[in-house]
């Protein structure tokens, strides 16, 4: 086992997927000598040449039109969008394209497609790089959402993404990337999609999170605990389709619940975990579930995001609004 | 005193600069240059007279009349589709009557192996490819089983979001090349879809990466009601290629040897090796836009839709045909039996395909369904089960 960061282990994932089959393909802007802006793929051109670890024109659409016609063709691309917030200009074969192809085929393509791509606030990017956009891949039937929040989960996820044979969103947050190491397997290992995961055990109140707000939900988990209240974190790993299972079970046990996102209020995960909640789990809640989110503005300027970013003091003062109604 | 190689260095260096200088100021010259360089391959008139015979293709008589056949068959689809889409018997439907030669002639052009990603208005293409026509009209009625190609067959799903099917093309004709394959992709748009984004990120992805691509603009004129003057400035479509580095020609659409020629040759480079190529092909669609409501006479003139109908390809083939020898009256009634029994035929097949559930469009979104479309599943099959 080594020491790893989520990006060394998002790296060692794809070096797992294309020394394994030979019909993955890894391309996008940047991605081949440069190793990816962040360096995700670094040493990845040169161990596995440039038929396999390409670099692209720069046109988010024809990258996301590749992907499809290639999948086609019997390859597992990996494209990956420079940053997420460049979404929008792939929409099309996104949402209108690879996510509707098994449906529009009755059933006969599939779609093998990994969209690998960094979002996420805290590290001080250009204005448009750095929003959270997940709930918009959520609500598009035909796709899987993946946010990993730590290195180990972020290998297995990524593993397992790139052998599902529906196109996933994976969802890489820049602030991550860096900010801690984990003891990571050599080798291949998946964890599979559509689970989420107790991160931290607790009775009192279920934090339902993912992504970096796992780690201020923990951190707040861990402020609570000296208060005398015990705390659950549940990770979602996957925002679609959601584990409403592992909520569910959680919620009937602790009997309270909130719901922790760093993307905007309006109709977006958070919104849904509470729908289900409420439909599943209602008769169970001492207490309304409530939301940490961002507010309803443009994802603000670099030197705003400390103010505009939810943390691990929103997070505790929301859960005592639950604990003590 | 500068050393010799130095001042042969400044002096190039002189000369590029005024040369560099001299482009600039003779925008006009250019804009000429490129005009001359565009100019419409035609091989067959109007009546039906070869008028360049040193393009002319390599075609067996047979060759020849199956191309006279396929598209007899095809103005007999669209007549028949158009009535039955009248009489609610049939869907969607982008009519193609006036499209012909640019259609059969260009599908004529390729191998059973090569890819097709056509467009809502190329259904002739994909069933001339071999998807059995009872899909065609599914699909036009929005079932979900037209659209489910049989083993076997290189068709893609029509493409609705106009220039979709550019981008993706880039991305099959690659496969093919890393597959090692000598088969093409081919895909059509129209003259409107030569505005769209992925257009240009389409040939321009296919010409970086060298890849086995045919790219075919059926100029008709008209994207619904907006004429082709008002989607660009340049001259011709075909001009586009040279932005993305790949060849570009444009030829007479409503010329079925010409459109051959053209198609025939993109495709021996193609396989070649040599790269894509795009073809815009002028031509005219005699119907609207979609039987969905369009009313061409609010944008086109009589006038005009009478001098595209005298260059009709299957007027101007059928007498190229006769005086060869190759073609008759009976031969063209014969044609058009078939085409009206197939038609019957495949109508009466798609009647008899099973009425959709919401369970049977939930098992089709994705190949492993999760947990909670597993759940959606099993509440819609126990509300139809009652």
């Amino acid at each position: 086992m080594a020491q790893m960061t989520m990006i060394q282990a998002i790296t060692d994932a794809m070096r797992v997927e294309l020394k394994r089959d030979e019909k993955v393909l890894i391309f996008g802007e940047d991605v081949g000598k440069n190793g990816g802006v962040f360096r995700a793929t670094e040493g990845l051109q040169a161990e596995f040449g440039e038929d396999r670890v390409f670099d692209t024109p720069l046109a988010e659409s024809g990258i996301g039109g590749l992907a499809i016609g290639l999948a086609t063709q019997g390859f597992r691309p990996i494209p990956e969008i420079q940053f997420f917030g460049f979404v929008y200009e792939v929409m099309d074969s996104i949402a209108g394209q690879m996510a509707r192809y098994h449906f529009r085929t009755g059933g006969k393509f599939d779609m093998p497609i990994v969209v690998r791509s960094p979002f996420g606030g805290g590290v001080a990017t250009p204005e448009m790089h750095a929003d959270s956009l997940e709930g918009l891949m959520a609500q598009t039937p035909g796709l899987k959402v993946v946010i990993p929040s730590t290195p180990y989960d972020a290998k297995g996820l990524l593993i397992s993404a790139i052998r599902d044979n529906d196109p996933v969103i994976f969802l890489e947050h820049m602030k991550l990337y860096r900010s801690f190491r984990q003891e990571v397997p050599e080798g291949e290992y998946t964890i599979e999609l559509g689970k989420a995961d107790v991160k931290r055990e607790g009775k009192d109140i279920s934090i339902i999170t993912y992504g970096a707000m796992v780690h201020e939900s923990l951190k707040a988990a861990e402020e609570l605990e000296k208060e005398g209240y015990s705390a659950e974190v549940i990770d979602l790993r996957t925002v679609h389709p959601l584990d409403i299972e592992t909520i569910v079970k959680s919620v009937e046990k602790t009997n309270r619940a909130i719901v922790v996102q760093e993307a905007q209020r309006q109709a977006g995960i958070a919104a849904n975990v509470i729908a289900e909640i409420n439909e599943r789990a209602i008769l169970s809640l001492e207490a309304p579930v409530l939301r940490v989110t961002a507010p309803d503005t443009v994802y603000p300027f670099a030197q705003a995001e400390p103010v505009w970013l939810p943390n691990y003091k929103d997070v505790i003062d929301t859960a005592k609004k639950v604990l003590t109604f | 005193m500068l050393p010799g190689i130095i001042k042969i260095v400044i002096e190039r260096k002189r000369q590029m600069a005024s040369k560099a200088k001299n482009a600039q100021l003779d925008v006009n010259k250019q804009l000429e240059t490129i005009d001359q360089q565009f100019q419409t391959l035609q091989i067959l008139n109007e009546e039906g007279e070869v008028v360049n015979a040193d393009a002319m293709p390599d075609l067996t008589d047979e060759q020849l009349q199956e191309i006279m056949r396929r598209m007899v068959y095809t103005r007999i689809l669209d007549q028949r589709s158009t009535a039955l889409n009248r009489q609610g018997r049939l869907g969607f439907y982008a009519p193609t009557a006036g499209q012909e030669a640019s259609q059969i002639a260009s599908h004529f052009a390729l191998e059973k192996e090569d890819w097709i990603l056509p467009g809502y208005r190329d259904i002739p293409q994909i069933v001339w490819h071999g998807l059995p026509l009872y899909q065609a009209f599914l699909w036009s009625r929005g079932h979900y089983q037209g659209m489910n190609i049989p083993d076997g067959l290189n068709i893609y799903p029509p493409q609705i979001i106009i220039g979709a099917q550019y981008v993706q093309t880039a991305g099959v004709a690659l496969g093919i090349k890393k597959n090692g394959g000598n088969t093409v992709a081919i895909t059509y748009t129209g003259d409107g879809g030569t505005s769209q984004g992925d257009f240009y990120e389409g040939i321009n992805f296919a010409g970086a990466y060298k890849v086995p691509a045919i790219f075919i603009v059926q100029n008709n004129r008209y994207a619904i009601s907006t004429p082709v003057d008002v989607q660009t400035a340049a001259r011709t479509l075909a001009q586009k290629a040279v932005a993305a580095g790949i060849p570009g020609i444009q030829v007479d659409g409503m010329d079925p040897l010409a459109v051959y020629a053209a198609v025939k040759q993109a495709r021996e480079r193609a396989v070649a090796g040599e790269g894509p190529t795009l073809i815009e092909a002028l031509t005219y669609r005699y119907g609207p836009h979609t039987l969905s409501g369009d009313d061409p006479t609010r944008y086109r003139t009589k006038e005009e839709d009478t001098e595209w109908e005298r260059k009709d390809p299957l007027v101007r083939f059928r007498k190229y045909l006769e005086g060869k020898g190759l073609w008759n009256q009976e031969m063209e009634e014969q044609v058009i039996e078939q085409a009206k029994e197939e038609i019957k035929e495949a109508i009466k097949q798609a009647d008899a395909a099973p009425k959709q559930k919401v369970s049977d469009l939930i098992s089709i979104m994705s190949k492993n369904l999760d947990a909670n479309l597993q759940e959606q599943l099993e509440i819609y099959k126990e509300k139809e089960s009652k």
